[in-house]
């Protein structure tokens, strides 16, 4: 209960400080749809090549944006040494990290939420063909990117390079996420059921969830106090 | 039951010995003015009893238990360096944030009266950011205090503070050490530290050259224990 509330309370804190700068969440929905346009510009798809990348490039959009609003999440709280008084209060590391996670979360499926109407519009893709299964999709990877972008966030935290450093070292640790989250969006928003050989992919995205977020919630108290 | 007790702590970063083998015991209610040269370990030392870091040797109890335990933390409050604070929240906000984070009773309360004690009640919806300078320290004050914390760690609490807050912080102290309350504070102003101090402990090159009762002679020579311990 008390690790519930704790992560709830900081979540809470991040979503304020966010809402009310818009610092990354502007950045990360220009980014997203900036990247739609010029991707529409650069080539004219027919509708069954489009069928075919609209997966691979929601799912690249969505990583890329989800960088810039994963690298603040700690780096915020390097001003004014907020980290320090956070990792001495009585929140344990683990709930520290699930309300960063949360927070991140849920900031991430409103660049989501904003990027596919234009897709839509400008790919002429119905997206909303199997509304439930893709918000599915978008749920469980979204969470996989948040859980490693989040974990990689706090161990940059220090490094002068943290803006590089970050996306380096999280994108390979989320190829497997990524492929399912990509596979399963083209299959949705190309209107095709989702044929019974590739529900693995669905699996795969919850172990995935499942296994690095425990990781992580192990972890993390090593990872900010050493 | 002490309120800290360091038994041979050992700190390094690389190869470096930041702290060598410290051992150390402090009582409850007692005020222990940290001194020694810069890089002589101190902050290494109060990060380790904030539960910031963690020594590669030694064991460290507070209040009779391990650093990074949850109720040894909810009774620990700290000012050091920088202030501890969101700019884009309000003077409320923080401090019902930091309440509610130690499990405050009647934290919106609490919050309120130590905005009237800071004299930042009138600003209380006002974002930090905004805030000059003397408000955010008072403010930081504050949050380090408003969960009566049994024992405070202050890393040069009083520097480059302007007049009203080191009234504020003074009467915090004051406070705080009647209700019993147990001060570790990292200082280079001996003399003001003299006047608050009952233990001092000299660090010199992560070993711990002193510790035990203020010296009368300290009074007098401020720095007396730095010349006699070769620190001079």
């Amino acid at each position: 209960m008390h690790f519930l509330r704790s992560s709830l309370i900081v979540a809470g804190k991040d979503l304020r400080s966010e809402l009310r700068t818009k610092e990354s969440l502007n950045a990360a929905i220009s980014f997203a749809i900036v990247i739609l346009v010029l991707f529409s510009f650069a080539v004219d798809p027919s509708a069954e090549q489009t069928r075919e990348i609209a997966g691979g490039l929601l799912w690249l959009v969505f990583a890329f944006a989800g960088a810039l609003i994963l690298n603040r999440s700690f780096a915020r709280e390097t001003a004014n040494d907020c980290l320090d008084v956070l990792v001495a209060s009585p929140v344990s590391g683990a709930a520290l990290f699930f309300g960063k996670a949360l927070a991140n979360w849920s900031l991430l499926i409103i660049v989501e939420l904003v990027s596919l109407p234009v897709f839509g519009l400008l790919y002429n893709m119905n997206w909303a063909r199997s509304p439930l299964l893709l918000a599915a999709v978008l749920v469980l990877a979204t969470w996989a990117v948040t859980v490693i972008g989040t974990v990689f966030s706090a161990l940059t935290v220090n490094l002068r390079l943290r803006e590089l450093m970050l996306p380096v070292l999280i994108y390979p640790m989320m190829i497997p996420a990524l492929m399912a989250a990509m596979r399963l969006t083209t299959l949705l928003v190309g209107g095709e059921a989702v044929p019974a050989e590739d529900w693995i992919w669905f699996r795969l995205l919850i172990g995935f969830d499942i296994i690095f977020t425990s990781l992580a919630l192990a972890l993390v108290e090593v990872v900010l106090v050493g | 039951m002490s309120a800290v007790a360091l038994d041979r702590v050992s700190k390094y970063y690389g190869d470096y010995p930041a702290l060598r083998a410290v051992t150390l015991d402090l009582g409850q209610g007692e005020c222990l003015a940290l001194l020694g040269r810069n890089g002589a370990g101190k902050t290494t030392l109060l990060k380790i009893l904030a539960g910031l870091s963690r020594p590669q040797e030694g064991e460290v109890r507070i209040l009779g238990r391990d650093a990074r335990h949850r109720a040894t933390r909810a009774a620990v409050g700290m000012l050091g360096h920088g202030i501890g604070l969101y700019e884009e929240l309000s003077a409320l906000e923080n401090l019902l944030l930091f309440g509610r984070l130690y499990g405050v009773q009647d934290v919106s309360q609490r919050a309120r009266e130590w905005l009237a004690l800071t004299s930042l009640d009138r600003v209380e919806h006002s974002l930090v950011r905004e805030f000059s300078r003397g408000m955010r320290q008072r403010l930081a004050v504050a949050r380090a205090f408003l969960h009566e914390p049994a024992l405070l760690l202050l890393d040069e609490p009083f520097t480059s503070l302007d007049d009203r807050s080191i009234q504020v912080l003074q009467q915090a102290l004051r406070n705080a050490r009647s209700r019993g309350a147990t001060v570790i504070m990292i200082t280079h102003q001996i003399r003001e530290a003299m006047e608050m101090a009952t233990r001092v402990a000299l660090l010199g090159r992560g070993k711990l050259l002193y510790h035990g009762p203020s010296p009368k002679e300290m009074q007098e020579d401020p720095g007396w224990l730095y010349r006699i311990h070769g620190e001079a």
